[in-house]
């Protein structure tokens, strides 16, 4: 049954992914993106993957769609305003996304793994197991995140700064 | 929920593997037919996302939670990308008026 539910949700991802980037108004583009994250996170449980559920509904429906919004109601984006291309480039994209996908569709073929997914230790996605790993072979890297998260802040921030010289 | 997850037996993992592949590409398509560059932003967070479910799936399969670290590390890079790109996108429109990534072409050359 419980596979039944992974091809479901894996259904409502491509439809929900597809309408992102085909939607007119980027307000419905990112209610979409929320959808998508949100199978995503179904996903993740479904891997038994918790802590990774947790995070991707925190920071990715949370914060990262939160700025989105922001972004895009600050800037009062509708429709009206939204760049149009022309459908000589939207059909050369499509068609190159195709033949994207069909090498790598070609190319898992040739070296596919049939065995089926099976959840060896069921601890495996938990905080704890997690936590044990970050803090152990990946001390350093997780130090170094924060530094990235810092010059992240000061960098956004400085960006979006007027620049009082020239005012 | 272990009663769920020791069900999902039936799923092979080239499934997860064609899933991914499909959501990548899609994200690909978005960057290369859009010219909102909001959108393309979302294309990107789509690509990133992506490839998070796919280490997720070989961190399952492989029995070896790093993948799992990898794609915490993932989230917390997303998250810095999008505040820079996102200050860097009202940037632009403040000068531009405009967040079409037409107008930035002379960064091309």
């Amino acid at each position: 049954m419980s596979t039944q539910v992974f091809y479901f949700v894996a259904t409502l991802s491509i439809l929900f992914s597809l309408l992102v980037i085909f939607a007119k108004n980027p307000i419905h583009s990112v209610l979409y993106l929320i959808l998508t994250f949100f199978t995503f996170t179904v996903h993740y449980v479904l891997l038994n993957a918790q802590f990774l559920a947790v995070v991707n509904f925190i920071v990715y429906m949370g914060a990262i769609m939160v700025l989105f919004l922001f972004v895009l109601m600050l800037l009062n984006l509708n429709k009206e305003t939204e760049p149009v291309k022309s459908p000589l480039i939207k059909i050369v994209g499509v068609i190159a996304g195709c033949c994207l996908i069909v090498t790598l569709v070609g190319s898992f073929k040739a070296a596919t793994i049939t065995s089926p997914l099976i959840l060896k230790n069921p601890g495996l996605g938990l905080v704890e197991n997690l936590g044990k790993e970050l803090f152990g072979p990946f001390l350093l890297p997780f130090e170094l995140s924060s530094l990235l998260l810092l010059a992240a802040m000061v960098g956004a921030v400085l960006l979006s700064k007027r620049d009082e010289v020239e005012a | 929920m272990e009663n769920l997850t020791t069900q999902m037996a039936g799923v092979p993992l080239n499934h997860y593997i064609y899933l991914c592949a499909i959501i990548f590409t899609i994200g690909v398509i978005g960057v290369l037919t859009r010219r909102n560059a909001i959108v393309i932003f979302m294309s990107v967070e789509l690509m990133l996302n992506a490839v998070n479910l796919l280490l997720t799936a070989f961190s399952v399969h492989s029995n070896d939670p790093s993948g799992q670290v990898f794609v915490f590390f993932i989230m917390a890079l997303a998250a810095a990308e999008v505040a820079v790109g996102l200050a860097i996108i009202v940037m632009v429109y403040r000068n531009t008026k405009s967040i079409d990534i037409n107008v930035l072409n002379r960064l091309k050359w």
